[in-house]
């Protein structure tokens, strides 16, 4: 155990959709609304092109949290792939428990390209949120451990 | 052996000042894959982007980061900075280290850090780039106009009018919508029909123009500059060829209770109709709801009397099917529904009536051929009340209403309380206001007209109540400005009724795959400087579908959307999009799973040879259609065997992304 | 001052109103079948409660002449709710008499039969505790 308290960083994946919320989080950056730098946004053309295992991969690799953005339901910029991510991402949280992931630590989100403001507070939240879950307990690789 | 160029954009200080970009600039020089990293104070500029060829031809880079704004923003510009110096395009990748990092903290050591994790993100991305080429598709030189009201019928015109060919379709009968419906239109009062029909014969008599009216879009595929629309045209029961509008089977019609739509069902038509004297095109048609022949299949007189042989019973639905290089939404309005507004009686007395409906009452081709009389007596009527923001303006959490503004309400109402009291200066004139919003030209000379020399009484307050006492409305209302309450016995009530989309209109967007605002109208691709196109290429906005506008910004819009298109077809070809999907069809099981998932029907299956390692036969595999493929992305996490993937956003690629910001950290 | 804002902010917290969603139409006002007995109208209610005159209201008889019929509730394009805030202010004169105010067992002998029915139960609400 170490016995000084090092200050706990979290570490979040956003994945952004290219159309709304990658816009959305454009948006707060020009509005200069801030939120934690812990957040680090990957931008994929739709909230359906994130696979459930880039998530978990992220896990794998230490991320505290994860938090993926898409269009609002109906807005999206490919009609149906939010409905898409959303019932991907329905299974991924039944998962996540089995997994040993606290699923307060994945979180889904629908944000316009027109609200940055709700970027900001989105992002806001869940950072507060993943910093009292605290350190995420890195998810181990069973094929290593033969 | 790959090399990377890493490039520090300071923009001025939007970044340099909360990011130390020469620290970002060092750091990335002893990230593995990176042989050159610098920083300049504008990338984007002239000087910036020579900077970047001339690093790509002297260190022979394979691909480049550049760290600046948004990639919204400059992507595009550094792509071609690239493709100058001989570098594929798709090896250029940027890291947004200005609307995601400086712009948003304070603590330029946390800036820094976040720029310098953000940077690696994109290395590691760009590191298994592939090189890609865009292809082209070629752009079919006709369009569509989707509704044949002022707002369609001007986008057809100016399209036809640049030498390309055009179809309107129109839903209803004829076309001229809402404002064949006007009486006068403000600020100048010149007759709305006056103005329209004109347009209307133009269109007609255009060689460019085809209009398909009583049809409907039933189905839309393809994409920008090659879209399959199928079209149903409505059984008219009436052949338009022959058909020469000659009104005989109007006048022998034994079925004469219809709802006349046209006078928004003040008065009553036959089954077979010509929606008004100015139609276009000027034929009769059907309605089977309320033909007899149809019906029981007993009368048959139109059929007796059309001396050019024009009627036919047997007639069917027709189901066309045309291709477009460019689509327009003009699909236009209807005031709402007035249910759940009891208080003002709308639905109880009949002379409640909405604008609309004394638009009609006042039009000399209307129901009381322009006499201002009460629809429940015929009698003239002394005192009016006019009732502004009915429906509109509701608070968004009402159950009720609308949360907007519908804009031409106030300059109506004007129009009305001012030619009531021009034509019948014995009619007191009230009119109940919250605001009166006249941004326009020559508008709010307009409305103080009204009020000065009409002598029009304007109210400022709401109307709470209306009901019926001794042959007169009630009105209860307030005035602030007098603070007190009025009760005004009136003979006749306007109201101010707020507009809406069409119903069909979020069909339609889910048809174009346009996206649309909570109030169902359409949503433009920039609500600044991209206000006549959707988001999706091709498709493009007109008229009141995009938000309510009078008929002068209607027009203005129909223009602009008009050009867009013009725009758009004197291309012979279009640059498409190579992030698409592409199936490894070593891995490709033909599941069908991708197909079912794809919004644009791009995937198909072939029978093929596959050779592989010790793999040598025929196999149904997933064969996807790159002009039709919108990149998405839908299918590769569908993929259960992991064949699909996307080129620019590949597993690697995002898998890559997130293990640099891990270790980053 | 700080009175004020107390005030105000009890009100508001009573009622649960937001007084800045009122866009000034007046319809509460053109709504009120008490209007004339007033000397605060609907509309002026939700003017003063926003501007923290909430003791003047307190003096007010115009509190005791609202119906308490929740037509402007039912009406308000806003979703205002004028009449809750009306309530708020009444409770507050209440809470501050201490609790020697009608009780509803004297209701019964002040009965006017000419008292529209609606009128009782708002008396109930406003005097039954």
């Amino acid at each position: 155990m170490q016995s000084t308290v090092k200050e706990f960083k979290p570490l979040i994946v956003a994945f952004c959709c290219n159309w709304c919320s990658y816009a959305g989080a454009d948006l707060a950056g020009s509005s200069r609304l801030s939120y934690p730098a812990d957040v680090k946004i990957i931008r994929v053309p739709c909230s359906c092109r994130v696979n459930p295992l880039f998530i978990l991969r992220a896990f794998q690799r230490g991320a505290d949290g994860v938090i993926l953005c898409g269009c609002h339901p109906g807005d999206c910029h490919y009609t149906t792939g939010n409905y898409y991510a959303r019932r991907r991402m329905t299974l991924l949280f039944s998962m996540l428990d089995y997994l040993g992931v606290d699923r307060r630590r994945v979180r889904v989100e629908w944000v316009s390209a027109a609200e940055g403001a709700r970027f900001a507070n989105v992002m806001n939240d869940f950072a507060a949120t993943i910093h009292e879950l605290g350190e995420n307990v890195k998810l181990e690789d069973l094929r290593c451990k033969q | 052996m790959q090399k990377i160029g890493v490039f520090v954009c300071w923009c001025g200080s939007n970044i340099a000042g909360t990011v130390d970009v020469h620290a970002v600039a060092e750091a990335m020089k002893n990230v593995p894959g990176v042989v050159y990293a610098t920083d300049y104070q504008y990338m984007c500029s002239e000087v910036g982007q020579q900077k970047i060829r001339d690093a790509i031809a002297e260190y022979g880079l394979t691909g480049v980061v550049v760290c600046s704004c948004s990639p919204r923003m400059h992507e595009a510009t550094f792509r071609k900075t690239a493709e100058k110096a001989g570098l594929n395009p798709y090896m250029v990748e940027i890291a947004n280290i200005r609307e995601q990092c400086s712009w948003i903290h304070k603590d330029k050591e946390v800036g820094t850090e976040k720029a310098i994790t953000l940077a690696k993100a994109a290395v590691a991305k760009v590191l298994k780039n592939a090189p890609l080429t865009a292809g082209t598709s070629p752009v079919i030189k006709r369009a569509l106009v989707i509704g044949g009201g002022i707002a369609g019928i001007q986008t057809a015109l100016d399209i036809a009018d640049a030498g390309y060919e055009v179809d309107i379709v129109e839903k209803s009968p004829t076309i001229g919508g809402r404002m064949a419906q006007l009486d006068k239109t403000f600020p100048t009062l010149d007759c709305a029909a006056c103005i329209l029909t004109p347009k209307m014969v133009d269109a007609s008599q255009s060689e460019k123009i085809d209009i398909i009216s009583y049809a409907e879009v039933e189905k839309v595929s393809g994409f920008v500059g090659n879209f399959t629309v199928t079209i149903r045209k409505k059984a008219r029961y009436v052949d338009i060829t022959k058909c020469t509008g000659c009104g005989a089977c109007m006048e022998k019609c034994p079925s004469r209770k219809g709802k006349n739509e046209f006078n928004m069902g003040l008065n009553t038509r036959t089954a077979i109709y010509i929606p008004f004297a100015q139609a276009i095109p000027n034929v009769a048609c059907i309605d089977p709801e309320q033909c007899i022949k149809l019906k029981t299949g007993k009368c048959g007189l139109c059929e007796k009397v059309c001396s050019a042989g024009a009627i036919n019973y047997q007639q069917e639905d027709e189901i066309i099917e045309r291709q477009y290089g460019a689509i327009v939404a003009a699909t236009g309005f209807k005031p709402i529904d007035l249910n759940g507004f009891d208080e003002y009686g709308y639905n109880t007395c009949k002379d409640v009536v909405t604008s609309l409906e004394f638009e009609r009452i006042m039009n000399a081709a209307g129901p009381t051929k322009g006499q201002l009389v009460r629809p429940s007596d015929g009698k003239h009527p002394h005192e009016i009340v006019f009732i502004q923001c009915v429906g509109s303006r509701c608070s968004e959490d009402a159950d009720k209403g609308k949360p907007y503004c519908s804009k031409i309400c106030c300059m109506y109402t004007a129009k009305h309380a001012m030619l009531v009291r021009d034509k019948y200066p014995d009619v007191n004139v009230h009119v109940f206001y919250i605001d009166v919003r006249t941004p326009g030209k020559n508008f709010d000379e307009f409305y103080r007209r009204a009020v000065e020399q009409y002598g029009v009484d304007y109210i400022k307050g709401m109307v709470g109540k209306v009901w019926e006492q001794d042959g007169k409305l009630m009105v209860q209302g307030s005035d602030l400005l007098n603070n007190e309450q009025l009760t005004i016995p009136a003979d006749m009530v306007v109201l101010a009724t707020a507009i809406e989309p069409n119903p069909g209109a979020r069909d339609l967007a889910t048809m174009l795959t346009a996206s649309m605002d909570t109030n169902d109208f359409f949503t433009e691709a920039h609500p600044k400087l991209r206000p006549v196109e959707s988001p999706t290429a091709g498709v493009f906005l007109s008229g009141v579908c995009q938000g309510p506008k009078d008929i002068p910004e209607t027009v203005a819009q129909a223009g602009a959307a008009a050009s867009k298109v013009i725009g758009l077809l004197a291309k012979d070809h279009l640059v498409t999009n190579p992030c698409v999907a592409h199936s490894n069809e070593l891995l490709c099981n033909g599941c069908s799973q991708c197909e079912k998932v794809c919004p644009y029907g791009a995937i198909s299956y072939i029978e093929k040879e596959v050779r592989g390692p010790g793999v040598r036969e025929v196999r149904r595999i997933a064969q996807v259609n790159e002009a039709v493929c919108q990149g998405c992305g839908a299918c590769t996490v569908t993929c259960p065997s992991g064949a699909m993937d996307l080129k620019g956003f590949a597993n690697r690629q995002i898998m890559a992304e997130v293990d640099a910001i891990c270790k980053a950290q | 001052m700080s009175g004020h804002t107390n005030l105000k902010e009890t009100v508001l917290e009573i009622s649960g109103v937001n007084p800045r969603k009122c866009m000034k139409c007046g319809k509460c006002s053109g709504t009120c079948p008490a209007y004339g007995e007033m000397e605060y109208h609907p509309h002026q209610f939700v003017a003063m409660v926003d501007k923290g005159e909430i003791e003047k209201l307190m003096a007010s008889p115009s509190l005791y002449r609202c119906l308490a019929c929740m037509a402007c509730v039912e009406r308000c394009p806003r979703n205002v709710e004028p009449a809750k805030l009306v309530e708020a202010v009444r409770l507050l004169v209440i809470r501050q008499q201490g609790l020697n105010h009608m009780t509803s067992d004297e209701i019964p002998a002040k009965l006017d039969p000419e008292l529209p029915q609606q009128a009782i139960v708002a008396a109930m609400r406003k005097y039954g505790k």
